[in-house]
């Protein structure tokens, strides 16, 4: 499966990320390469296998209902690069 | 009498203990040693404060006859992917770039309430994705170690532990945290002839370590030698309820428990580690391992890991995948770089953001991720990886039933030199085909030094082992420890 | 037994008639303390970004942990809908970008929901429900994290961030597109409302947005191949749901007659406008790239929890307004209406509890309610939680009516003053001397008087003006300041007029 300048660009869209032409043009050949290179998985017989769900045998613990958290907006909005009247600014968006 | 700086965890702690000297002497010894080691780029940040406070603090509780923490009066580098409160922590990214982080990851957190103090932020790979530190945004890191062939090639330390591995081995520092996801505290310690661990998965908390690859991280502890690693992991280790992926389960004193007898071990050697073009010191160096579990007392059989070569490929789609999801919250809305062009709406605010605050590693990873969740390949990719990703744990746990440990190299060669490899992303990744197997099947896994190379670098051998059995693994590494006769250390050149 | 009818609604376009398609997802927000991966607040109204933690402002190296309580309310909804319950379910995540997003994805479920297909059953006819009604099917629940909110109107250039609501939790509530009119998407956002308040999961609150639907819509001839649909998004109130299938399905039949063609998309409606439109959003904004969450393991239910989620769920609207019918003998009008909220069903069953025969006065107590004690609660805009008649006092009233101490009409006066002062219908009674008077003796003495008083019109009423006999009424309740007993009084008349 190889891709092109232009799914190079829609990956990066979809990712939000702005490459330039430049980066687009070098990803390229090195997209191509490591996903050529993954692609031999599809060799391996897997129809007797399902995929990994949990890395060591563990289970999801269920935590109890009661606030433990929050009222800290001093320290949620320390590092924002923008915040007014206790809100995260962002460029006005519309609907 | 030894200097302090070329003393590792467990000597500072009995030193402090028998009044050799204080913690506080330990402290400002090591200080100056960071402030000296600044050519090699390791620090990012450095806090001298905090870990003159922890040594006051270890002085004082020593003076009222308290019980001293399992790290009392240790100074340590702490990677800068641990969130550390009131501390600048960058994962070595631009995107993170004036982020002080209110909270304290579970891991530096555990350390600290051990008696560890911090003598700085290390530098890595950039959100720990590489195996040579080069894709930090601050600045390569460079080992201490130098070629015995006269030239004055910087060396890569490895990665993304790279900060950390150099601090250890240029006794910057007695011992530094590393996360380790494909190879990345195990194979930067083969570099730099230090040990290094990677635990079971979920014995470390993840919560505050910036997240790469979720179900593939962890943290360890890098240090001298296989004791110091015993101490520290069992200071950084624990049941952590905020962290759903936490094992429940109590945290061995693998330190008492150190023995280097392996009578009654079954050492496994896997056909398939024995890859193309292996470098002839490396299966050398293979070969002495063998020998010296032997000499004590272990059998050796040889198994077969058949889905080994998949191992890579597997992990080069699972880990990108889960790290274009875990990064996407770096969007400069709650924190770090934003930048705003003109006019920019929310989403363009986004693409901008990222282009500039990510390295080409990262996004080329991102991609990565991106393409192999997207709609129509999902199944051909990521399904089948984690089919494949189940097929190689249950080779792990066939081949148990005839050894308790696995004998591998932990890196198909030794350092090279920075910028060599940098043109091809792939043959970067093959670095880790030794270590990213047991990642994939959440095993631990620790890194020796085994013996040099014939141009003076450090070699290492791995001992991989069954989950939650971080015991054997840590009495083989000992075993082999006390019989490589490794007390080779890199040369002063800064 | 319910039957089933075929729905004639239809949009008349320029080439025929077309047929409705209507599937609807429901999220409805669960009713916990702390959130579904985080123990910050739940509560509404409160001050921006004070309801937020580490987790829900994804900093680095926030990681989810699951609220158990979402999964017990998950679960019984889903039994209180017959639905399957799936031991194995998983968390996956749906990857976009938003500003209302922090972590950049949101927690669901979508390979694995943790509820499958049930079904619930909407009636069409107020007056008789069983008579007209259909079954609508559920293809399944799932919980997910809500989103915080945005506010576009507090600054010129800039778009303000809470994200208080941000990791609530939400159960999806994912229809079978079995609804075919306006009125049948609304009985069964009714219906599904009832069960939720009656299972204590939601409270259903619209107007809060603890409840909202994406209202999937499409067309098609009578008999032809599904159409493409689309969604709208976030519509909370049951007026507007209506609105919307009858716009969206105008408006594709409009489309299509005109020679286009519906396209696949996301559209919000515009109450002011009373019209929907297309949302302006990326092409490929819809490539989520769902996969399980590596923070999170899969949730595997035990069969002891299951047990303990149905043992705990109430008698449910169906089933107690076929006990109201069947048992209690109501009208099936009544059992519908008094059934259609659990606060009015509870109501009413303390009522009859204050009984000794809660069988006998069942059928008064009900036309009361549904007539008297609603009336009274819409005029004061008050809910009956908020009653200011207790069932205890109800019941009170209505006993004094069946044992004959006071007449239906003077009830109602009594009523009345109760509202009023707060105090109990047999101290009113007494106090206010409303007891009627039922003795035949001087009910006949007051007629002989009134008889006396009117002989032409005695005359009149022999001779065969049947219709003055409601004068009759009148003279002799007027004369006994209307405390006599009707009953008393129209047969006494009876006999004495001849």
């Amino acid at each position: 499966m190889s891709i092109d300048k232009e799914t190079v660009k829609k990956i990066a869209s979809l990712s939000r990320i702005a490459i330039t032409e430049a980066e687009a043009d070098a990803f390229v050949p090195e997209l191509n390469q490591i996903l050529g290179w993954v692609e031999q998985l599809g060799e391996v017989d897997c129809s007797k296998v399902e995929p990994m769900a949990a890395v060591i045998p563990n289970k999801l613990r269920l935590r109890e209902d009661v606030v433990t958290d929050g009222e800290i907006r001093d320290k949620i909005l320390a590092n924002a690069p923008m915040a007014e009247h206790g809100f995260f600014a962002v460029p006005k968006v519309i609907e | 009498m030894t200097a302090i700086f070329e003393l590792g965890i467990a000597d500072i702690r009995s030193g402090i203990v028998d009044g050799d000297f204080t913690a506080k002497e330990v402290a400002e010894t090591f200080i100056a040693r960071v402030s000296a080691a600044r050519p090699l780029n390791a620090f990012l940040v450095e806090t001298p404060e905090h870990a003159l406070a922890a040594a006051e603090a270890t002085d004082k509780a020593k003076a009222a006859g308290e019980t001293l923490g399992k790290m009392a009066g240790v100074p340590i580098g702490m990677k800068d992917l641990f969130c550390t409160q009131g501390v600048a922590t960058t994962a070595a990214s631009l995107i993170l770039e004036g982020f002080v982080p209110q909270y304290e990851s579970t891991v530096s957190a555990n350390l600290f309430q051990a008696g560890a103090g911090m003598l700085g932020k290390l530098n890595m790979d950039q959100f720990a994705m590489g195996s040579s530190n080069e894709t930090s945004a601050f600045g390569n890191v460079i080992s201490p170690w130098r070629r015995n062939d006269g030239g004055n090639s910087d060396l890569t330390p490895g990665g993304s532990s790279g900060g950390s591995a150099t601090v250890v081995s240029g006794r910057i520092a007695p011992a530094a945290t590393g996360t380790d996801t494909g190879g990345s505290i195990r194979q930067p310690a083969a570099f730099t002839g230090i040990t290094g661990f990677k635990p079971t998965y979920g014995r470390c908390s993840r919560w505050g370590t910036i997240a790469f690859a979720s179900s593939l991280d962890q943290a360890g502890p890098m240090a001298h030698d296989v004791r110091d690693c015993a101490i520290m992991l069992g200071a950084m280790a624990g049941f952590d309820a905020k962290d759903s992926t936490s094992l429940n389960l109590p945290v061995p004193d693998w330190e008492a428990a150190l023995s280097s007898n392996l009578a009654g071990k079954k050492i496994g050697i896997p056909k398939e580690y024995r890859v193309e073009n292996m470098p002839a010191e490396i299966d050398a160096l293979w070969q002495k391992g063998i020998e010296m579990l032997k000499d004590a007392g272990a059998t050796i059989v040889d198994v077969s890991l058949p889905h080994t070569k998949y191992a890579l490929p597997a992990y080069y789609i699972i880990a990108p995948a889960e790290a274009s999801s875990n990064l996407s919250r770096y969007d400069g809305v709650r924190y770090g770089l934003r930048d705003l062009p003109d006019g920019a709406g929310l989403q363009d605010m986004y693409a901008a953001t990222r282009e500039a605050g990510f390295g080409p590693e990262v996004k080329r990873r991102i991609m990565i991720g991106t393409y192999v969740l997207s709609a129509g390949y999902y199944d051909a990719y990521y399904t089948q990886a984690q089919k494949v990703r189940t097929l190689i744990s249950q080779d792990f746990d066939k081949a148990w039933n005839s050894c308790d440990l696995l004998l591998t190299p932990t890196a198909p060669s030794a350092a090279f030199g920075l910028g060599e490899k940098m043109d091809d992303p792939l043959a970067m990744y093959l670095n880790d085909v030794f270590t990213v197997p047991s990642s994939l099947a959440g095993l631990p896994a620790i890194s020796v030094p085994g013996g040099l190379d014939g141009k003076g670098l450090p070699l290492g051998l791995q001992i991989i082992g069954k989950a939650l059995d971080e015991q054997s693994v840590f009495n083989a590494g000992l075993a082999i420890e006390e019989r490589a006769g490794f007390f080779a250390k890199p040369e002063q050149w800064w | 037994m319910v039957k089933m009818t075929e729905s004639t609604y239809r949009i008349q376009g320029g080439t025929g008639e077309w047929e409705v398609v209507i599937g609807l997802e429901v999220h409805a927000q669960i009713t916990s303390e702390s959130k579904l991966f985080s123990g910050a607040s739940t509560e509404f109204g409160a001050e921006p970004n004070t309801q937020v933690s580490l987790v829900d402002a994804a900093m680095p190296g926030m990681l989810p942990t699951l609220n158990g309580e979402c999964v017990r309310q998950a679960v019984r909804t889903g039994l209180a809908i017959n639905a399957q319950i799936n031991k194995y379910s998983r968390f996956d995540r749906k990857n976009y970008f938003y500003a209302d997003l922090p972590q950049g994805y949101q927690i669901s479920q979508l390979y694995h929901p943790i509820v499958g297909e049930g079904v619930i059953q909407i009636s069409l006819d107020e007056k008789d429900p069983d008579a007209h009604g259909k079954a609508i099917g559920v293809e399944r629940i799932h919980i997910e994290q809500d989103a915080g909110k945005l506010m576009h109107d507090q600054h010129p250039t800039m778009s303000y961030v809470d994200l208080n609501r941000c990791g609530v939790a939400l159960m999806e509530i994912v229809s079978k597109p079995d609804m075919t009119s306006p009125k049948e998407a609304a009985a069964y956002v009714r219906k599904l409302r009832s069960i939720l308040r009656y299972v204590g999961s939601c409270d259903g609150n619209m107007e809060q947005g603890s409840m909202r639907a994406d209202v999937n819509v499409s067309v098609r001839k009578p008999g032809g191949e599904l159409g493409t649909r689309t969604e709208t998004k976030n519509v909370n109130s049951m007026r507007f749901i209506q609105a919307v299938i009858e716009y969206e399905a105008q408006r594709q039949v409009d489309l299509i007659e005109d020679g286009g063609t519906v396209v696949q998309e996301t559209r919000l409606f515009d109450p002011d406008k009373n019209e929907t439109r297309s949302m302006r959003s990326k092409e490929d904004a819809h490539d989520y790239r769902y996969f399980p969450d590596p923070d999170l393991l899969p949730l595997e239910l035990e069969d002891d929890f299951i047990f303990d989620c149905k043992a705990s769920l109430p008698e449910l609207p169906d089933e107690k307004r076929a006990r109201y019918k069947n048992v209690l003998g109501l009208s099936p009008y009544n059992a519908a209406v008094l059934t259609a909220e659990h606060e009015t069903a509870l109501w009413f069953e303390q009522l009859l509890e204050t009984t000794d025969k809660p069988e006998e006065i069942a059928s008064s107590a009900a036309n009361w309610v549904t007539s008297e004690l609603f009336g009274a609660l819409n005029r004061m805009g008050v809910g009956i939680e908020n009653s200011s008649v207790s069932p205890a006092q109800g019941a009170e009233l209505l006993s004094l009516v069946a044992d004959g101490t006071i007449s239906g009409k003077i009830a109602k006066q009594v009523f009345e003053i109760m509202l009023e002062t707060g105090e109990g219908a047999k101290k009113i009674v007494e106090e206010q001397g409303l007891v009627q008077e039922s003795d035949t003796g001087a009910i006949e003495k007051v007629i002989a008087e009134v008889m006396a008083a009117n002989e032409d019109k005695v005359s009149q009423y022999r001779g065969g003006k049947d219709k003055l006999f409601g004068f009759f009424v009148g003279q002799t309740m007027k004369a006994m300041q209307g405390k006599a007993n009707p009953q008393v009084v129209n047969e006494l008349l009876k006999k004495l007029l001849g």
